[in-house]
């Protein structure tokens, strides 16, 4: 879903961000750096995400115990109670509790499916682009093969093989979504290959996996870490769907989950479902307030301010 | 197109065939990847079915082991499993005692109904918003659109369409909650295709939101691109207006990108599915899969599984096709 929006930033419409010849430039990345820290919009999703850090980080200080014990009446309104501000649900348990613990859940989850999927990606990619020949053709019907499958059914199955945890979850996530960003790293490592700072390190007698990685690579970093908050995004959200079906892990609350325990007490208690909700939304608005930001620092041309 | 003739036609076919060479490994992965996962699920076959009967005996499970063929080697054991599929034979339900394939097709006119509604409005209105918002770029009404539109993108499908049961259904009463028809009212002819779009509304709305979102992104991005090329500058100092520049040349390239996205989303869209029916009760595949889940109903799973890649293929071909007939800087080399 949100992962083709990065190949529409940097595919069809990108245009060469090389301006200088070496990633050691760092001018460049101060530039990039600056122009990203006066944009407010940025500012105030980074400022939303430190807090759904923090929160989740802090959980067990703000709340501490079990958020699935039962602490209080069942069915409190947010605002009727001041021990419960955002309410409780059908078995009594502070929703409050749940969305903190959640926190920890659901962020994690994105965070490491999407360094899962960026690690596999930069591999694949940059073995296909840098070496070519047969490796880039196999490697390249591979990745045609992993986006042909549709990702969320993919993960479903992979969850559904297994027993529901974490850490498969995160494991199905990650090992499906990285065909974008080994797209997107396979066409930046076609057109650097050939550039001349890459020959004058071949020249200079460095091996492969030093042209690769301390060459080629920053330099092609700027697309794949626009992709990234994009990936963190997408992981989250799917995550959230997975929970919501009842297919995550039984003994983690998740605002997935939240959700969907809340969708029976649509009709009579339904801030049961909305506030979770909430908290998704401002998170991935946040994720993507943040990688537009950077994809508008890294290509000051193409920020169109028309 | 404006000069359809041998050419345009020849070109055409040369796409489609470069296209089905290319997909024929793709269409073997697909198959290889299906028949390991059916290895890797948890109870065969002959579990599943001494299960359903109250337990078996050590004897009568090796004889259900021998009908299922489970007790041959991998390899024999795949090319079964191959010459199935030249049947068209997905396997049998355990669940519902019926062919894989017949469950499928039951329900995938439903899905595919929900999801070219959906498709067909995200499009339309997506490239509408795109077009106002690169017309008014940098003024208010971007923003004030590009502001809506980013929220609707980082809104959860699943939690968009509970919010719209909460208002619409619930709250309002001005559409039904879930279901594709109203149970037991009997309705004929226009009556009952009434009674179905009403229930397609709220689902088709919901599903539409995300890709409208990323559809007008897209189009205003690529309209503020093309509309800065030299054959715009061209046709402006020909003294052509603003209207037909805007539609006749900028559009027309500027839907290239747009209907590639729309065959990479097709995949999306059907994982989509499954949690969209789940949450309004819409008899397609998508809640077909939950449902098969639940019952640990394997073989309909990954059945649902090999046709929505089959499906995502033959989209892709359709997608190549109609760039090839928009684009005729298309050649196959």
């Amino acid at each position: 879903m949100n992962d083709a929006i990065a190949q529409s930033r940097t595919g069809p419409l990108r245009q060469n961000t090389h301006l200088s010849a070496s990633a050691r430039d760092p001018g460049r990345w101060r530039a990039a750096w600056g122009g990203f820290l006066r944009d407010p919009a940025a500012l105030a999703g980074l400022a939303i995400l430190l807090s759904a850090v923090l929160v989740a980080v802090f959980a067990p200080v703000l709340f501490p115990g079990d958020p699935q014990d039962m602490v209080g009446p069942a069915l409190v309104w947010p605002g009727q109670d001041a021990a419960f501000l955002l309410g409780t649900d059908s078995l009594g348990r502070d929703v409050a509790a749940g969305l903190a613990h959640g926190a920890r859940v659901s962020l994690s989850v994105g965070a490491v499916a999407a360094v899962i999927s960026l690690t596999i990606g930069i591999l694949v990619g940059a073995s296909s682009g840098y070496y070519g020949g047969w490796v880039d053709d196999v490697l390249v019907r591979f990745t045609e093969l992993v986006q042909t499958v549709p990702t969320f059914l993919f993960v479903i199955v992979i969850v559904t093989i297994g027993q529901p945890s974490v850490c498969l979850i995160l494991l199905a996530i990650g090992s499906a979504c990285w065909p974008v960003t080994a797209r997107l790293v396979r066409a930046e490592f076609r057109s650097l290959r050939e550039s001349e700072f890459v020959l004058a390190a071949r020249s200079q007698g460095f091996g492969n996996a030093w042209v690769i990685f301390r060459e080629i690579l920053p330099n092609a970093l700027p697309p794949v870490i626009v992709t990234t908050s994009v990936l963190v995004a997408t992981a989250i959200l799917m995550e959230s769907a997975l929970s919501f079906l009842g297919l995550g892990d039984p003994n983690a609350v998740s605002w997935g989950s939240m959700i969907g325990e809340g969708r029976e007490m649509l009709r009579t208690a339904w801030y049961l479902s909305a506030v979770p909700g909430v908290a998704i939304v401002l998170t991935v608005l946040a994720l993507n307030l943040v990688g537009d930001a950077i994809n508008d620092a890294f290509n000051p041309r193409l920020a169109a301010r028309a | 197109m404006s000069n359809f003739n041998g050419a345009q036609l020849s070109r055409l076919l040369a796409v489609f065939r470069r296209n089905a060479l290319q997909a024929i490994p793709t269409v073997l992965g697909i198959i290889v990847l299906n028949f390991l996962l059916l290895e890797w699920v948890p109870g065969n076959a002959a579990d599943v079915v001494a299960a359903e009967s109250g337990g078996a005996t050590a004897e009568s499970l090796a004889q259900l082991q021998h009908h299922f063929g489970l007790h041959l080697s991998m390899g024999e054991r795949l090319s079964n499993y191959l010459s199935h599929l030249a049947h068209f034979d997905l396997g049998m339900s355990a669940r519902h005692n019926l062919p894989v394939t017949t469950l499928i097709l039951d329900r995938l006119g439903n899905t595919l109904l929900l999801m070219g509604a959906a498709l067909l409005l995200a499009t339309l209105t997506g490239v509408v918003l795109g077009v106002l918002m690169s017309l008014y770029a940098g003024r208010w009404q971007d923003k004030l659109i590009s502001v809506l539109v980013l929220l609707l993108y980082s809104t959860p499908t699943f939690w968009l369409g509970l919010m719209a049961i909460v208002l619409f259904a619930v709250t309002l009463g001005w559409l039904p909650t879930s279901g594709s028809h109203t149970i037991g009212a009997g309705l004929t002819g226009w009556d009952a295709v009434a009674d179905k779009a009403r229930h397609l509304l709220l689902p088709m709305l919901t599903t539409a939101g995300l890709y409208l979102a990323v559809f007008s992104r897209l189009t205003r991005a690529a309209m503020l691109e093309v509309s800065k090329q030299d054959f715009v500058r061209t046709a402006r100092s020909k003294g052509l207006s603003p209207a037909v520049i805007t539609v006749r040349h900028v559009l027309r390239n500027a839907l290239i990108p747009v209907t590639t996205l729309i065959g990479m989303h097709f995949g999306a869209l059907l994982g989509g599915a499954t949690v969209i029916e789940t949450v309004f009760n819409w008899p397609g595949l998508g809640s077909l899969v939950l449902e098969s889940i639940l019952a640990r109903d394997y073989p309909v799973l990954l059945g649902i599984l090999f046709c929505s890649s089959l499906l995502v293929i033959v989209v892709n071909m359709v997608v190549d096709l109609l760039q090839a007939a928009l684009d005729p800087r298309i050649q196959v080399r």
